[in-house]
């Protein structure tokens, strides 16, 4: 029964984390069908770049709330910047080439955000352990969990409900659904698709930067974090419907308690348990559980 | 209409490459050796292109081919290269026979990321293997050549040939296939599925011939890597090695036969040069070349060539 409980609740949290770090690849490949392997690269930039904030902000003696604050600007913002950068001067050239062309354009600005971070930063691991320290632990039910954690889990669901009301209740976001449901035809209708692309890719560079800021005070920041992080918010994303973000959370949700449970009933299988569960769900429904099936052309 | 020159040339590729082989410095030996070895996995991700299959895990395969290979050599005491490189095919040809049962049924994006889930799980399970090294993967001992034993550089040159020769046949049997009635049907698929259907073809036969296909041939390219290395270990089945695979099947375009193993030279030389020479920046060559051949050459390197003859029909 402990171990039930302790898997629910590790589990809850790991969901928390792959929310966060997936739902800006599921938004960009809702809206501009471009898988972006990239995403890994603004998850590290965000990382480090929170890490090197939050030292900074700490060695200034400032009073230490406002940490957090540093921590979620810093990542936004490198996250908001280079994803403009990268749309507008890269991936605008290549849009009405084929899918997995644009999938490597990702891939190969992936391979030189590994080494400019490199460059940036060197390759001695950074901490930025503060906000995380700074929560201190609490005991739920007899076992102790660091209060950061269960703050990120409130951080998700909060970001997932902003995320449906932005793109139920608002006019962008109800625009924003239009051009997912047809392209040609939104542009037609005199929607802008150009700028939305912009928008959508800089929020989700944004949501991706964010995802490595909020993991920065629980690791040491080194290179090569953000390799695995592309497969994992893949394999969130096709679970729940590429593109779909109740599909993301369900998901996050599912791939979160499966490796939990790994985790704590047979840790061998942890490693793989989770594309374990990709391949099961799409051997079942193809287009992931979110996904709409899409009409065949005769 | 031209006359397919394709075979014979590849032959006379064959015999250029072989005397080549005997007189190149050590260095550029092995370095095309690894290079013929992986193109060969990339002539097999170039089929499963053309009938509209594309595969970011091939490493599932290419993994299959090089642990059989290491595996075999060192539990069971086999040393013929030959015997190895034909193992590791078998292997990832019973694979791909499994699977292809349930692959076939994918198309575009969701077999992508279908085939790059399992090659993910082999990942899983090869790290977490102690037996099998881990992480850090086992050494092979050299292997022995129809009973004759050649090591050193003798041995570089002799496994180049068996390379050489292996990825030429496969290229000339590969462009056969691609001829037959399986695999004209493969475009055809990639064109209208549902007509292909009505004609009273099995699409779902067709995709699981040429999913086994491209299984079996980037089970060969493991093997010989795993060989000419002398070392293997879990990332030959990570997907950054089968996003490579992508990448240089969509650099050489399905033109001709032989631009894959052109652009695998190609690839491989730019990664090591610049591993050699910019060993902290390597990455970032290798995907600002991305990029550019990306941007500046859209229908690939062999274009080059071709701008300079034009010549009719495909592949």
């Amino acid at each position: 029964m402990q171990k039930f409980y302790v898997i629910l609740v590790d589990g809850t949290i790991y969901f928390s984390w792959l929310f966060i770090v997936s739902i800006g690849l599921t938004l960009i490949y809702g809206v501009m069908k471009i898988l972006n392997i990239a995403h890994g690269s603004f998850y590290a930039l965000g990382a480090y770049t929170a890490a090197s904030a939050v030292g900074a902000y700490f060695a200034g003696n400032y009073p230490a709330a406002g940490s957090f604050l540093v921590l979620i600007l810093a990542g936004v913002a490198v996250g908001g910047v280079i994803g403009f950068l990268i749309e507008r001067g890269l991936l605008r050239a290549m849009y009405g080439r084929d899918e997995i062309v644009l999938v490597l354009v990702t891939y190969a600005v992936f391979l030189v955000f590994e080494d400019l971070i490199k460059l940036v930063w060197g390759v001695d691991p950074y901490f930025a352990y503060q906000p995380y320290a700074l929560l201190g632990r609490v005991g739920i039910g007899g076992i102790g969990f660091a209060v950061y954690d269960l703050c990120l889990l409130a951080l998700a669901i909060l970001l997932g409900i902003f995320a449906w009301w932005a793109l139920n209740r608002t006019r962008q976001g109800k625009l924003l659904l239009v051009v997912i449901h047809d392209r040609e035809i939104s542009t037609a209708m005199g929607i802008n698709v150009s700028r939305m692309f912009t928008a959508t890719f800089v929020i989700g560079a944004m949501l991706g930067a964010l995802g490595g800021a909020l993991t920065a005070p629980g690791i040491s920041v080194v290179p090569g974090i953000g390799v695995d992080v592309i497969v994992l918010a893949f394999a969130v994303s096709v679970i729940g419907g590429l593109g779909s973000i109740a599909g993301a959370a369900i998901g996050a949700l599912i791939v979160g308690l499966a490796r939990a449970s790994a985790v704590h009933l047979l840790p061998e299988v942890e490693l793989f348990v989770i594309y374990a569960v990709m391949a099961v769900v799409l051997a079942f429904r193809p287009q992931g559980l979110f996904g709409r099936a899409v009409a065949r052309k005769i | 209409m031209f006359r397919d020159l394709t075979l014979p040339a590849l032959a006379a590729a064959l015999a250029g490459l072989l005397a080549l082989g005997v007189v190149l410095p050590s260095w550029l030996v092995f370095l095309l050796t690894v290079a013929f070895a992986k193109g060969l996995v990339v002539l097999g991700v170039v089929v499963m292109m053309r009938a509209g299959l594309v595969s970011f895990g091939q490493g599932l395969y290419f993994g299959l081919g090089a642990y059989t290979a290491g595996l075999v050599t060192n539990f069971l005491g086999v040393t013929d290269a030959v015997a190895l490189v034909a193992l590791g095919g078998a292997v990832s040809a019973v694979m791909g026979f499994a699977l292809g049962f349930f692959m076939a049924r994918y198309r575009e994006i969701f077999f992508a990321m279908l085939s790059l889930a399992l090659s993910m799980i082999l990942y899983g399970i090869l790290v977490r293997s102690s037996t099998l090294g881990s992480t850090d993967g086992f050494n092979l001992p050299s292997p022995t050549y129809l009973g004759l034993v050649a090591e050193g550089v003798v041995g570089r040159r002799v496994l180049y040939g068996l390379t050489v020769a292996v990825t030429i046949g496969v290229a000339m049997a590969l462009h056969r296939f691609v001829r037959s009635p399986a695999g004209v049907m493969g475009e055809a698929i990639l064109t209208n599925e549902i007509r292909v259907e009505y004609l009273g073809t099995s699409v779902t036969r067709v995709l699981h011939i040429t999913y086994v296909l491209g299984a079996v041939v980037a089970g060969l390219g493991g093997a010989l890597v795993a060989l000419t290395a002398g070392h293997i270990d879990p990332d030959v089945a990570y997907w950054t090695t089968s996003g490579e695979f992508v990448f240089v099947a969509i650099l050489s375009v399905i033109r001709h036969v032989a631009a894959p193993l052109l652009g695998m030279v190609v690839f491989e030389t730019i990664r090591t040069f610049a591993f050699q020479y910019l060993p902290y920046t390597w990455q970032m060559v290798v995907g600002i070349a991305m990029l550019a051949v990306i941007l500046f050459l859209p229908s690939g390197l062999w274009s080059l060539f071709a701008r300079a003859r034009q010549l009719g029909g495909g592949a």
